[in-house]
């Protein structure tokens, strides 16, 4: 068998479908006071902690799940969730790697995501969340020496309380829309970045999300703090067994850029799609924005969604500081049934900020793909600029393509363009790849590939090949 | 509010002699108007210019009772000259005047009555507000391979013996086939602070030619909504230009149905405002079959306090192949206090199209004033040469070259 066959053989299935057994250890079902201070006291938590928890819960009960949505999904019984899954031989944390339950480091083996040593050849360094909880986090020492702090939520609350508690819920505030005041309820673990004061971040630091466990929402948060002049790059990838019922998937992630810093967040989203028809998958509702808040600093947000039954989340930035920069770089891949309501806002708050948009969306199969996307530039945001690019491409017709842009500029200083095509792979470029020997699908992967260049190109390397991969395996079978 | 309406609602059925059936179905409509209320931000149409808080702010309490049974004086003044044309005067929302002299009279038909239907899909509340209030219809039947000589121009004016602070207007025509019409919808109005509410509903068969102008060119303190609904069959133009620069607050909206193939629909648009004027241009194009065309160009120049809002949308539906729709919006803000808001929107559900829009908005070009300025003009001078030149290009997508000369002097442009 050549590189090829093989390539197609393990393409022609959802690769990260398995589950592990592994006991469990569970919070009883439902939402309310109780559950949620039992996810507290498990996680040893302080009384803060507790009561933004339950501040949030409080406000939860008066709000109204959105509706506005394109993808319509059956209702979900927020009482029928666990809202707290761990490993049971989590519950007395590991103190290395050594001690981590073998079935846990198989899991992230054949995920592909080197926790051991073997790390260290990549140089990247790995915050591994399996359900609700952290697993393990590589290449502390080195960081430690840089005054870097990477660690899990949990440990962040522990340790460094006086950095969470300024900084959390800063930018998507407890009484922020259903689903991420739900996640400040109920979140259960996630990363914690904290970069000091004109450091540059010697290596890529990446976190792995996994669902194991059925009938689990997942529920994490992230909060990622660049002090002045520091710079830091971060991955996020996911994935999940496959199983019948849709999963929820309810994130947070808040981005704090001071002065002169910089924060690329790069996702690598391949949760379950569900199968062909439709059945199971994740539902990928998740917060994400991040706040340039000194002057000069920068968030760029680059994004691969292949996976999930549904996805809906527009990663932001709130442009505050003067000078400061957003940028949003985003490939999103419908196919089979899968449905995807992505996009960004950019608000602009501070005067010569600038952002930028690349939108790029492959429809297939009988799926549905909608960007929808907000530029608001404030009348105060003299000399502000916006460019936003939206094209899609469509195969078959099964499949619906839409944009929605929402433009608001209230400075005449400032410029807004906008552009958006649709359009789909034209007979004569299929035809001259297939001439010269390339199969129908090679050269369809060949040319989304090229359609998506400009947001690929802005991945770390490691990730811009498996980022590149993950394009031709969800397009599988979608031509012809 | 609700008492209002519907005492305003007896007295309006009981002057009007309507037949048990239509008060039924008049009814219906007031029913569904009061379920729904007035439209505000909480609907995603409305959600830029919010016409229940304009009313409110505005006019305060609408009143709807009008009495049609007097006749008013028509001020022929209003009449635009050096355009010999078809004339529909409406004043105070009752048609008082409706001349067709330049035409053969046996190749039109207008028909008045009460006979509403119901069959819109993409309807608000204030259709159905439409619904209730207008009084007679005048549907006008352009007959087959008939293009009338002259453009028909109906005035829209109001006077000071207008009684409600509501009025509804309502129009129908039917283009049969290889038929042509060019309308002129001229509004002039010295009421002030009412709240209008005008529908039109457009019925073009195959290869019939529809043009339609809407002028609001002078300035007036009130409240518009104008609704268009098009259906378009094989091988149909529909081409619609708004100038929108007179009213206080206008929105008007174009719901196009391309079924026929071959059909092509354009929407071209200016706004001209400034004062704390508010208007809005929402455009739906279906695209229902294939080899369907449309064009939109919406240029907006903004100044003192205003608002423009574009929102556009192209439903392109899974049968539509090849089907060809673009849109660009573009705005110039002349001050730091006006504001431009876009929704260019796509739903496309099929492959093999080109569809794209693009939006821009910015102020004017520093470095064109200083060249222009180099070459002898003063600043202002500098500034209304790049203004004309940018709406001109909207004006010379007119493919009426009469009309385009008219529509050149009503803005005041040179040659």
């Amino acid at each position: 068998m050549d590189i090829r066959e093989k390539n197609i053989e393990n393409l022609k299935d959802y690769k990260y479908g398995f589950s592990t057994d592994i006991e469990n250890i569970r919070a009883p079902k439902g939402l309310n006071e109780t559950v949620i201070k039992f996810i507290s006291n498990i996680k040893k938590e302080p009384k803060w902690m507790l009561d933004f928890r339950l501040k949030a819960f409080e406000r939860f009960k008066l709000l109204k799940e959105p509706d506005w949505q394109k993808p319509k999904y059956p209702k979900i019984d927020y009482q029928d969730l666990y809202y707290y899954s761990a490993p049971k031989s989590m519950s007395d944390k590991p103190k290395s790697l050594d001690e981590l339950d073998p079935k846990l480091l198989e899991t992230y083996k054949k995920l592909g995501i080197p926790l051991q040593e073997q790390a260290r050849l990549n140089g990247i360094a790995v915050d591994a969340v399996f359900d609700s909880v952290s697993v393990a986090t590589t290449f502390k020492e080195e960081l430690t020496k840089q005054g870097i702090i990477f660690c899990s939520m949990s440990e962040a609350i522990q340790k460094h309380p006086d950095l969470v508690k300024k900084y959390l819920g800063t930018v998507i505030p407890t009484t922020d829309h259903f689903f991420a005041t739900l996640n400040s309820a109920v979140f259960t673990d996630g990363s914690f970045v904290y970069i000091p004061e004109g450091i540059r971040c010697p290596m890529e630091l990446s976190t792995y999300f996994r669902i194991n466990a059925s009938e689990t929402g997942q529920f994490e948060r992230t909060l990622i703090i660049a002090d002045k002049g520091s710079y830091v790059s971060y991955l996020e990838g996911c994935t999940a067994p496959m199983r019948d019922e849709n999963q929820l998937h309810a994130a947070n992630v808040e981005l704090i850029a001071l002065d002169d810093a910089e924060i690329k967040y790069s996702t690598v989203q391949n949760w379950y799609p569900g199968d062909e028809n439709g059945k199971g998958g994740i539902y990928n509702f998740v917060t994400k924005r991040g706040l340039c808040k000194g002057t000069n600093s920068k968030i760029s947000w680059t994004q691969v969604e292949t996976g999930s039954a549904i996805t809906w989340k527009y990663p932001s930035c709130i442009l505050k500081g003067d000078n400061s920069i957003g940028e949003f770089y985003s490939i999103a891949i419908t196919n089979n049934h899968q449905k995807a309501d992505t996009g960004t806002k950019m608000i602009h708050l501070g005067k010569n900020t600038k952002s930028k948009i690349i939108s790029k969306g492959i429809s297939a199969g009988f799926s549905d793909m909608t960007y929808r996307g907000l530029v608001d530039i404030n009348s105060k945001a003299k000399n502000s600029s916006n460019y936003t690019q939206c094209d899609s491409l469509l195969m078959g017709n099964k499949c619906g393509a839409h944009t929605v842009p929402y433009i608001k500029n209230k400075n005449f200083d400032s410029n807004i363009a906008h552009e958006a095509t649709t359009s789909k792979i034209s007979e004569e470029q299929l035809h001259y790849c297939q001439q010269r020997g390339l199969s129908p699908e090679e050269a369809v992967g060949l040319i989304v590939n090229g359609f998506c260049k400009e947001v690929l190109q802005q991945l770390p390397m490691e990730f811009a090949v498996e980022a590149q991969k993950l394009v031709g395996i969800s397009l599988e079978g979608s031509v012809g | 509010m609700t008492g209002q309406i519907k005492t305003d609602f007896e007295k309006t059925v009981k002057t009007s002699g309507l037949s048990v059936d239509d008060i039924e179905l008049k009814k219906k409509f007031l029913d569904r108007f009061i379920a729904d209320g007035l439209p505000s931000r909480k609907i995603e149409n409305w959600k830029f210019l919010d016409i229940n808080q304009i009313i409110q702010k505005n006019i305060g309490e609408l009143s709807f009772f009008n009495d049609y049974s007097s006749s008013n004086k028509i001020d022929t003044s209003i009449f635009i000259s050096g355009l010999e044309h078809n004339k529909i005067v409406f004043i105070n929302g009752k048609v008082e005047k409706i001349d067709f002299s330049y035409e053969e009279k046996e190749k039109i038909e207008i028909n008045e009555s009460f006979k509403l239907e119901d069959k819109l899909e993409n309807s608000n509340s204030l259709v159905d507000l439409n619904g209730a209030f207008s009084s007679k219809i005048y549907k006008i039947l352009i007959k087959k391979d008939y293009s009338l000589k002259k453009p028909l121009i109906v005035y829209h004016s109001t006077n000071n013996k207008i009684k409600s602070k509501n009025i509804n207007l309502r129009l129908e025509f039917k283009l049969e086939q290889n038929s042509s019409l060019r309308l002129i919808d001229n509004f002039n109005h010295t009421a002030e602070q009412n709240f209008i509410n005008i529908f039109y509903n457009f019925d073009l068969k195959k290869n019939a030619v529809l043009k339609n102008f809407k002028v609001d060119k002078i300035q007036n303190k009130n409240i518009t909504y104008s609704y268009n609904n098009i259906n378009q069959a094989e091988n149909s133009i529909s081409e619609t230009f708004i100038l929108s620069c007179g009213s206080s607050f206008l929105k008007n909206e174009i719901n196009c149905n391309l079924i026929g193939k071959y059909s092509s629909a354009f929407v071209n648009g200016i706004f001209l405002l400034t004062d704390n004027q508010q208007h809005e241009i929402r455009t739906i194009i279906n695209h229902l079959v294939e080899n369907t065309k449309s064009y939109q160009l919406i240029k907006s120049v903004l100044g003192k306090k205003s608002k423009a809002v574009y929102q556009g949308k192209i439903f392109v539906n899974s049968e539509a192949q090849k089907t060809d729709g673009y849109q660009l919006s573009k705005a110039i803000l002349l001050d730091e206090t006006s504001e431009f808001n876009a929704k260019p929107e796509l739903e496309i559900y099929a492959d093999d199209v080109k569809c794209s829009h693009g939006s821009a908005s910015g102020s004017l070009d520093e470095n064109s004033i200083f060249y222009l300025m180099t070459r002898g003009l003063n600043y202002h001078q500098s500034k209304e040469l790049l203004i004309n030149g940018y709406i001109l290009e909207v004006i010379e997508k007119i493919t009426d070259s009469e009309i385009k000369n008219l529509i050149k002097n009503i803005i005041g442009l040179k040659e």
